[in-house]
């Protein structure tokens, strides 16, 4: 680790080394020893058990070093300059988006970097509105929304996913409407009506940082497209977790985020069709994203760099491209086997623990290892602090998504999610745990 | 863990001393924790100097309810310096991160010593000031609508 890093500029960026692909040895994965953090001791020398990779996902060692190389010998401001570190660092950004767009089933120029996946969805709905208020010529009117028009998002959202959208309704006077969740914490396909021949834009996300529950992406876009609403997917807990490939999905708009999958904070991503991003107004604006200044008026660059306003976080976007060139040489759909795997032992057990109620689909078909649950007459805040004395990090409160705690009758909850390093020792130490947590509240 | 979650807290969570409304308070407050979604409103009444009436609801973990329960308890009754004086006594406790403060001032916390084991948990310590805080806001609240006996609180969580 601690060794000198040696400048290799002509293979920058590198292919994954070949220690970095695990061998495959059995259907599970065991990839916890990559993770450096998963080898501390917390709360008096117990050994971490991480449940709280829905939240944010640990980062490989790969990752680690690759921002590390980078900032050691190739950190540089991207997109100007012309010496040699400017070069370097401009190819391993621009290398990086092509990875990430590639791992994401996307042409290099539909990924447009952000500071991570809330300020991807305010930059869609800001271009909305931008082009509500006239920004954009003519070829943006295809975004305006007024009074006459609908939002379609659903009940199941993340605040970053719910919000952005409410401010946009409330700004163009449009009508905000959702699609409710049944009581297994699944989308109601049933109540789809609710898109409709006003409906302009479909904002649902990919699967729940709640429920689990993978939404059926196929069939909400069916409908979408039918009335010719735009389709925005929140892939947040996703890409992580299922093989996503956008063009696939036909999806029109797609947000993403570096630290929910085994990348750095401080980097996300926004999926755009081409001619869409084309079209889209920018949000934040400044330097980098500008052609001809004048000081009455500007013209923009064309996507993605219309969409990246000011210095770029280029260390973070290095090592997003070691996460997905991680997740890549392990193979997603092994990623989604293996937590397949652990999902099925989490749910047995859960409904083995007296008084458990599950906060999501009871059967493990459509779903990811990411389970919210309520102890009824105990506080979340009260399990999460006897499981964390043994070791085990869960999340607990609303998992900034009041409104489908709600629709359970409940405003917090704790949630055990599992990642690619999650191993069956570790969701059994969980199902123990809270064995625990049951007897000492009891 | 034992050391945390005190008997006395764990029987608080579960009576609930003073939980309910006052018929017609002379000052309230609404407090929420942002992070968890927990809530709490605390209503006062005064009789001069006197904290004569405190009811509250809400909802909250085992920490939350038992600091509101026990400053039911402790402080209904009291004359408002006293109250306050507690207060800023237990505020200093749960700063103190898991410490014990000086004997005399353990001495006039009686039972909320029982929450020493919260300031180790930099999560858990709104828990705990949460009902305190709405207290604050709602003496002073009280004390402006009385004509203002007594002196104003002054210092910060």
């Amino acid at each position: 680790m601690s060794s000198k890093p040696t400048a290799t500029i002509a293979s920058w960026p590198r292919p994954p080394r070949e220690s970095e692909v695990q061998p495959v040895l059995t259907d599970l994965l065991d990839l916890a020893s990559d993770f450096p953090i998963l080898s501390r001791k917390v709360r008096d020398g117990k050994p971490l058990v991480y449940l709280d990779t829905g939240a944010t996902s640990q980062k490989p060692r790969q990752v680690l070093d690759a921002e590390r190389e980078f900032n050691e010998l190739h950190n540089a401001a991207v997109h100007r300059g012309a010496h040699q570190i400017a070069e370097e660092a401009t190819e391993a950004f621009e290398a990086a988006r092509s990875a990430v767009a590639r791992f994401v089933g996307a042409d290099v120029g539909e990924i447009v970097w952000t500071k991570n996946a809330t300020e991807a969805l305010n930059l869609i709905a800001n271009g909305f509105l931008n082009a509500s208020l006239g920004r954009g010529g003519s070829s943006a009117s295809r975004y305006k929304l007024g009074p006459e028009d609908e939002i379609v998002v659903t009940e199941l959202e993340h605040h970053a996913n719910l919000v952005p959208w409410q401010e946009l309704a409330a700004k163009t006077g449009a009508r905000l409407r959702w699609i409710p969740v049944t009581g297994e914490g699944r989308l109601d396909l049933q109540q789809l009506e609710v898109i409709n021949e006003r409906t302009r834009v479909v904002a649902f996300t990919h699967a729940s940082n709640v429920t689990g529950a993978i939404t059926d992406v196929a069939t909400i876009l069916d409908r979408a497209q039918s009335v010719g609403a735009y389709t925005v997917l929140d892939a947040c807990q996703s890409a992580a977790h299922l093989p996503v490939d956008f063009h696939q999905l036909g999806i029109d708009f797609a947000v993403f985020s570096g630290h929910k999958m085994l990348g750095p904070t401080g980097v996300g991503a926004l999926y755009g069709r081409r001619e869409l991003l084309e079209a889209l107004p920018p949000f934040l604006t400044g330097g980098s994203m500008v052609e001809v200044v004048t000081m009455e008026e500007t013209t923009f660059m064309p996507p993605p760099q219309r969409f990246e306003a000011g210095t770029q976080m280029v260390a973070q976007t290095v090592g997003m491209r070691a996460a997905v060139d991680y997740l890549g040489a392990v193979g997603m759909g092994r990623v989604a086997a293996h937590e397949d795997h652990l999902a099925g032992i989490l749910l047995e057990g859960l409904t083995q623990v007296p008084g458990v109620r599950l906060l999501g689909p009871t059967s493990s078909e459509q779903r990811l290892a990411v389970f919210a649950f309520d102890v009824p007459g105990v506080h979340p805040h009260d399990v999460g602090q006897v499981l964390d004395d043994q070791g085990i990090a869960v999340r607990v409160g609303h998992h900034c998504a009041q409104p489908v705690h709600r629709s359970f009758g409940v405003h917090a909850s704790t949630r055990a999610s599992a990642g690619v390093y999650t191993t069956t020792a570790d969701v059994e130490a969980f199902i123990d745990g809270l064995h625990k947590v049951v007897k000492f509240f009891a | 863990m034992e050391q945390l979650y005190q008997q006395v807290i764990l029987d608080h969570s579960k009576t609930r001393s003073g939980e309910g409304q006052l018929p017609a308070p002379n000052g309230q407050s609404f407090q929420v924790n942002p992070t968890c979604g927990d809530e709490c409103t605390v209503q006062v009444s005064l009789d001069g100097t006197r904290l004569s009436g405190l009811a509250w609801s809400g909802r909250g973990c085992s920490i939350s309810q038992a600091s509101l329960s026990l400053m039911h308890e402790m402080v209904e009754g009291e004359e408002l310096a006293e109250a306050e004086q507690l207060g800023e006594t237990f505020r200093e406790l749960i700063h103190n991160r898991g410490q014990d403060l000086v004997p005399e001032k353990m001495e006039l916390l009686e039972d909320l010593t029982a929450f020493t084991g919260v300031g180790r948990y930099s999560a858990r310590v709104k828990c705990a000031l949460l009902g305190w805080m709405a207290l604050r806001e709602a003496l002073a609240q009280a004390r402006l609508s009385t004509g203002g006996s007594g002196q104003a609180p002054h210092t910060q969580a």
